[in-house]
């Protein structure tokens, strides 16, 4: 979904009370109604309690199923949790990362990296059983066994040192994508420039989608030295100055701001910003 | 201008047409677009209603070159435009600065649904070009800019808020009214202790610290409007 498409339905759903979404939640009988609600809680933040047990009740439902056999409400419910902060549905969400659903286990691993609680590492790391060899596609689906980009990328943010050497063979995966995200997870663990700099030469990429991720990837970590590539590489300004922002921000923790006052290098990140407006 | 004739412009003009692929039509576009010429403008116009992004944003970048001239037609046209191609050229307009467009990128600004254009508008408010309109408009033209601005920075999408901060920046630069910058230092400090976004903060504290240097160095009375344009 692009970001502009988002805001228009952001805007239409501010008219939802939070009573309604949890009643919405809970019935049975629509199931627009549920999957709607659920996204509508985690976008507006709801964190009240009723809301948080509705979410995790959704995330076991069985009764909004996918022509595919997939669970289109669990899916929600993770991405909801996900964006709440409350770490007591951890055991809930390592669960799901069993789900038959492929989508249902990455929504969980992507909720659980949010979530930022290293209980999910051990669990996270058994997806990856079996390592690259076992990586290989879905006949049939556009997507791999294991939705190895989240776990790798979850694996990163979660600080999973020990995983190292399970998972650099992941830099040689055929799909870049998986590439990038072996080499994200590596920048955050091991702490190496030479993985920044991998990914900063995939903002040459030919292919559009490869340097948008390798841009969110920049922005994830926060690698500064890719400030001024990702400001000339080809893309949209929209998804520029959110990794420049990711960039920004983490340079800015670092340096203790507002408390330090602006560093030469947070300027120089603000004119690259102000030029993509 | 580039002194190219009309006969290489229907050349151009030509190549876009008969562009058999979105890529191709990139480049043609592109070609077009650094003529420079004015008799490109009607065509770069209608790119904008392609649903080609790439596209989309060569027209602009050509369009934003050309300038004042591009102006009137890219006005004239708005309300015939799709959603998307309107966006686009809301974009040029803001990127041209030209006070004619300012009625439009104000109410943009504060009511379009797409953040990206809303960010551009209130970037572009903040940087019009003051000397074009008659002196004696530009005092209660900027003053709406500042109360339309001062609203943007309460916007829900935090690329907003920054576009805001800095069109007050920029504005701030600018203003015909010895009082303008002490409210929008005032108003920004306010973004500072308020703003949750850390990136807009940073953004009001380099425009505030830009601006509290330029204010040591300026004389008593300092703002007029050939000074500063």
């Amino acid at each position: 979904m692009t970001l502009e498409s988002q805001n228009l339905i952001n805007a239409q759903g501010e008219s939802l009370t939070v009573e309604q979404a949890i009643a919405n939640l809970r019935q049975t009988e629509d199931s627009g109604l549920r999957y709607y609600a659920a996204w509508w809680l985690g976008r507006f933040r709801i964190t009240q309690p009723e809301a948080i047990e509705a979410l995790v009740v959704a995330l076991e439902d069985d009764i909004d199923r996918a022509p595919d056999g997939g669970y289109p409400l669990r899916r929600n419910a993770a991405r909801a949790l996900g964006k709440l902060g409350q770490r007591r549905v951890v055991p809930a969400l390592i669960a799901c990362l069993d789900c038959p659903d492929y989508y249902v286990r990455e929504s969980a691993t992507q909720a659980l990296e949010t979530l930022g609680d290293t209980r999910a590492i051990a669990p996270l790391l058994a997806l990856l059983s079996g390592g690259v060899e076992a990586a290989t596609q879905v006949p049939g689906k556009p997507h791999l066994v294991q939705p190895y980009n989240a776990i790798l990328e979850a694996l990163g943010s979660l600080g999973a040192i020990a995983a190292v050497t399970k998972i650099a063979p992941f830099l040689e995966h055929d799909w870049p994508q998986v590439q990038n995200a072996a080499t994200r997870a590596m920048y955050q663990l091991t702490g190496d420039e030479h993985y920044g700099d991998r990914l900063v030469q995939r903002l040459q990429a030919p292919n559009l989608q490869l340097r948008r991720s390798a841009m969110m990837d920049l922005g994830a970590i926060g690698y500064l030295p890719a400030a001024q590539p990702i400001a000339t590489t080809l893309a949209e300004n929209s998804l520029k100055l959110i990794a420049l922002q990711g960039i920004l921000e983490s340079h800015l923790q670092h340096i203790g701001f507002p408390a330090s006052g602006l560093s030469t290098e947070a300027e120089q990140v603000l004119s690259l910003m102000d030029d993509l407006l | 201008m580039s002194g190219k004739g009309l006969a290489d412009i229907s050349t151009l003009v030509q190549a876009i047409e008969t562009a058999d692929s979105k890529a191709a039509i990139v480049v043609a576009v592109r070609n077009l677009a650094a003529a420079k010429d004015p008799a490109a403008i009607s065509t770069l116009i209608n790119v904008l209603g392609y649903n080609n992004p790439g596209a989309a944003v060569a027209a602009v970048d050509g369009l934003a070159a050309l300038g004042r001239i591009a102006v009137p037609a890219l006005l004239e046209e708005l309300d015939g435009y799709n959603y998307g191609a309107r966006a686009w050229a809301i974009r040029a307009l803001a990127l041209i600065g030209d006070p004619r467009a300012l009625p439009v990128l104000l109410d943009t600004a504060l009511g379009d649904f797409a953040l990206s254009v809303r960010r551009a508008a209130a970037k572009g408010i903040g940087t019009i070009n003051w000397s074009q309109l008659p002196e004696e408009q530009v005092a209660q033209a900027q003053a709406q800019v500042m109360e339309v601005l001062q609203q943007t920075t309460t916007d829900p999408e935090w690329v907003v808020r920054y576009a805001a901060v800095a069109g007050l920046h920029a504005l701030a630069l600018k203003a015909v009214d010895s009082s303008s910058g002490a409210v929008i230092s005032q108003h920004l400090q306010q973004v500072i202790s308020r703003d949750q976004t850390l990136t807009v903060q940073a953004r009001a504290q380099m425009a505030l610290d830009a601006l509290s240097s330029d204010l040591d160095e300026l004389e008593p009375s300092p703002s007029s409007l050939t000074q500063h344009s």
